[in-house]
């Protein structure tokens, strides 16, 4: 949100999680935040990028989320209040250093340091649906959940203040139902902060020796751990001695209220809402647990909260043995996809014996019907003009003509879409960040077990910077056999264009040294040639002759991400159409088949391929694939 | 403006490119600024890669909602293409819910592919009628393309929703939201696509 920092203290604005986040923080007098990229989290440090001009805050994109969080916590450590942000698969890049941070502390004068890390439920856009609450547990760190936008805010700014008292970095865990939620935020204050930046080298902040800094460290999650028994953050609605308890934290608690609503149970269920969920706040659950007969616990992807109910009843001896618990465990709410408030509504009607009907049984047939008969689903798919389509168009071609069973390791960007139906699944092992070019590196080195199947990592540009340059050192220095293709969009394009250490601009939009990938590849002792994906004939002749050399090889693919490129040129470069009379019609239907552009469907009454002008970008690659020269192209004019 | 139904339910559907993010958020900030509580939950994940993509917004008088409306709850079904909007109907539609539908179709890949066939057009819209208190049925693509400008077909969907009256807000409400949100020539060409777009319904 533009001006996010210039909202009037006071007002009610309609804020994202993530915009709520960003101003809780601003709010807390945040001078130093970093992040890398990554659905649903990328528009915390975007919305703190776009303020750092009017508020003198220093925001990054780092190169990865290591080390942004190495960043972040050196201003810490030098006094000013820091945050990281970041989503789950990348909490697991940083956690290296996090783990021993959490021993070491922020040492004297350390200031908040306030790790978001943003969880996506359903893997809406993420490779995994991990639960972050494990690792702040794991670490003996305190963890915040929020439950609303206005929580969002509120927590995030007391995270600061949580993490100064413990002398700890502070996790606040968001979800995609947060994250990507907007709702009612009443604003505070953004202060004006007069604090300077100084470390104090009196100290050295290292967890070693380890034992002791355990302890210390336990210690403070104790304090922690007293202030949340007693935290306003953790809330309860409902009658005294409720006939089932609802405890549930984030989206769970809305989700809660509304079913609880609808079912007209406000008279026997009441709802214990926990926003400080590590540590545990064991007294109140156990104060609350001793007041009902049966609960049901309501969280978003793991049990987590509801193990710990599980612990607190059982060591309880205020509470009865009768109790029942029901939640995933007991399959009432199911063990993996986002919670929805019909989830909710289900497992509650089940508990009373109630019969929920969404809609009449009638209309849910007609519907039923309807979807069974019409519905097709609608797949992922680059967009028109994507430089990806082409340059994989010409590995498929070239690993087809070279004919020795090679195959692509991928990993995480557009690219990606490779391994969907719009894609040539020609990508055979995708993972994480980087790990396209790591695992190619250990395919390159089965020649001497009787492999001959040539490999090739694909990797982003943004992701080449993140987590690729190390794999690819580990290659050149262990004499592996492997080709790296570096899709270089110049962009972080499957996050929305953020600037990366390839790109002249930093996250605020002024002027950055630009890393060169192909002079560092070569640098490091790589075989480095550049082609354009939308020649397709070049390009393909340029893979099968790096294909039959030795060593380690990059082909830059280089052209800017489509949508870049209209944002900027705001032109058609061709106008593109089909000539009816050339195109084989039904006889060949090669390009839709195998193409698979949305600009280029099926003419299903001339039963033959056609433009849709509305959607065609005038790339113009189709021109070249099309075996009989049935589509032609035209600059305008 | 009073609403009909407290929480009023609206979905915008759609498919990633299109749009859907700058709708749920003009309506919601119009509605915010008339003392409602505003809920909206996007779905989008990677969503300018061609995929269905949803909003979903709440409005009530008396207290914030969470963000996802339970199945068979919508009141109103803005899809800004025909396929779109029957998924999220055969969803989140009751007898009492009205549409308004973009009626130019979008290829999926396995349609693009040939794997599948998109439904025939005129049974596609016979069975939103049928799902639908009542349907409307805008070319707002074509009419986009009139104003060579392809993407303002949302900014178009937007002005028919506006047009039939069911949300508290008034034309000049939205037109105001469109005037701060965009550069000044962008605002232009949006307000000349959200006028085409009330004019569509009246």
């Amino acid at each position: 949100m533009p001006g996010l920092a210039r909202e009037v203290t006071g007002s009610r604005g309609l804020l994202m999680g993530n915009e709520a986040i960003a101003r809780g923080a601003l709010e807390a007098g945040v001078q130093f935040a970093a992040g890398y990229p990554g659905t649903p989290s990328s528009e915390i440090v975007e919305n703190l990028a776009g303020a750092a001009k009017e508020t003198g805050i220093y925001v990054e994109w780092s190169v990865n989320e290591k080390v942004a969080t190495e960043a972040a916590a050196a201003a810490s450590l030098a006094g000013l209040r820091a945050l990281a942000a970041m989503k789950t698969a990348g909490l697991n890049v940083a956690l290296d250093f996090l783990a021993h941070l959490g021993y070491s502390g922020l040492g004297k004068h350390g200031g908040g340091l306030v790790v978001v890390v943003c969880d996506d439920p359903e893997g809406h856009s993420s490779g995994d649906e991990a639960d972050s609450r494990w690792v702040a547990k794991s670490m003996s760190v305190p963890l915040l959940e929020p439950g609303s936008p206005q929580e969002a805010l509120d927590m995030t700014k007391w995270a600061f203040e949580l993490s100064e008292g413990s002398n700890c970095f502070c996790f606040v865990r968001s979800y995609t139902r947060l994250s990507h939620a907007s709702g009612p935020v009443t604003l505070g204050e953004v202060p004006e902060v007069e604090r300077k930046a100084h470390f104090d080298t009196t100290q050295t902040i290292s967890p070693y020796l380890a034992k002791p800094h355990h302890a210390s460290l336990l210690q403070r999650l104790a304090k922690v751990g007293e202030l949340f028994e007693s935290s306003p953050f953790n809330w309860y609605t409902g009658p005294e001695n409720p006939e089932l308890l609802i405890v549930c934290s984030g989206s769970g608690g809305s989700y809660s209220l509304e079913a609880i609503g609808s079912l007209n149970l406000g008279q026997s269920v009441g709802v214990l809402k926990l926003g400080t969920l590590w540590p545990f706040p064991k007294g109140l659950v156990e104060k609350h647990l001793a007041r009902t007969s049966r609960v049901l616990i309501v969280e978003e992807v793991d049990p987590f909260i509801e193990i710990h109910v599980k612990e607190t009843a059982f060591e309880s001896p205020m509470v009865p043995k009768s109790l029942r618990i029901y939640g995933k465990g007991s399959g009432h709410i199911p063990s993996v996809g986002e919670l929805t408030p019909d989830l909710v509504l289900k497992a509650l009607s089940t508990l009373f014996g109630l019969e929920y009907c969404a809609r009449e049984p009638d209309y849910e047939q007609k519907a039923h019907g309807a979807a069974t008969q019409m519905l097709i689903d609608r797949g992922l798919t680059w967009c028109p003009g994507c430089p990806h389509r082409a340059s994989f168009w010409s590995l498929k071609k070239a690993m087809q003509k070279d004919g020795r069973g090679g195959f692509l390791t991928g990993d995480i960007g557009c690219y990606t879409l490779d391994v969907y139906p719009a894609g040539n699944q020609q990508t055979k092992a995708l993972h994480a960040m980087g790990s396209g070019v790591g695992l190619a590196t250990g395919f390159g080195k089965l020649n001497q077990f009787g492999s001959k199947q040539p490999v090739i990592a694909v990797c982003g540009d943004s992701t080449f910077y993140h987590a690729s340059i190390p794999a690819l050192l580990n290659a050149v220095h262990n004499r592996s056999n492997m080709m790296m293709v570096l899709l270089d969009n110049a962009a972080t394009a499957m996050t929305g264009f953020q600037p990366h250490p390839g790109t002249a601009f930093d996250a605020v939009g002024n002027a950055a040294p630009v890393i060169d990938a192909e002079k560092l590849c070569q640098g490091i002792g790589c075989k480095v040639v550049v082609s354009d994906p939308f020649d397709i004939k070049g390009t393909t002749e340029k893979l099968l002759q790096l294909l039959k050399e030795d060593g380690v090889r990059v082909l830059i693919l280089r052209r800017k991400c489509e949508l870049v490129r209209m944002r900027e040129e705001r032109r058609y470069p061709y106008k593109v159409w089909v000539d009816g009379e050339k195109c084989r019609g039904d006889k060949c239907g090669y390009c839709t088949k195998v193409f698979k552009c949305p600009g280029l469907p099926w003419d299903m009454e001339t039963g033959k391929a056609q433009i849709q002008q509305a959607v065609c970008s005038g790339c113009g690659v189709c021109v070249d694939i099309c075996p009989f020269g049935a589509i032609a192209r035209e600059e305008p004019a | 403006m009073a609403i009909q139904e407290d929480p009023m339910n609206l979905v915008i559907s759609g498919v990633g490119g299109q749009g859907n993010i700058l709708l749920s958020r003009l309506i919601g900030r119009s509605l915010v600024k008339k003392g409602y509580f505003v809920s909206i939950g996007e779905t989008f994940g990677a969503a300018q890669r061609g995929g269905a993509v949803m909003s979903n917004v709440r409005v009530s008088e008396h207290m914030p909602l969470g963000p996802l409306i339970p199945e068979g709850k919508a009141h109103i079904i803005l899809g800004l293409e025909p396929l779109e909007t029957l998924r999220v109907l055969v969803k989140y539609g009751n007898p009492k819910v009205v549409t308004i539908t973009n009626s130019q179709p979008l290829f999926p890949v396995d349609v693009l592919s040939r794997k599948a066939q998109y439904p025939d057009y005129e049974a596609l819209k016979q069975t939103i009628r049928g799902l639908s208190q009542s349907a409307w049925f805008i070319d707002a693509t074509a009419m986009g393309l009139g104003l060579g400008a392809p993407i303002v077909a949302n900014v178009i969907m937007l002005g028919a929703l506006i047009g039939i009256d069911l949300l508290p807000l008034t034309k000049g409400d939205i037109e105001a939201e469109i005037k701060a949100s965009f550069p000044p020539d962008r605002a232009e060409l949006n307000l000349k696509a959200f006028n085409m777009g009330t004019d569509s319904v009246g």
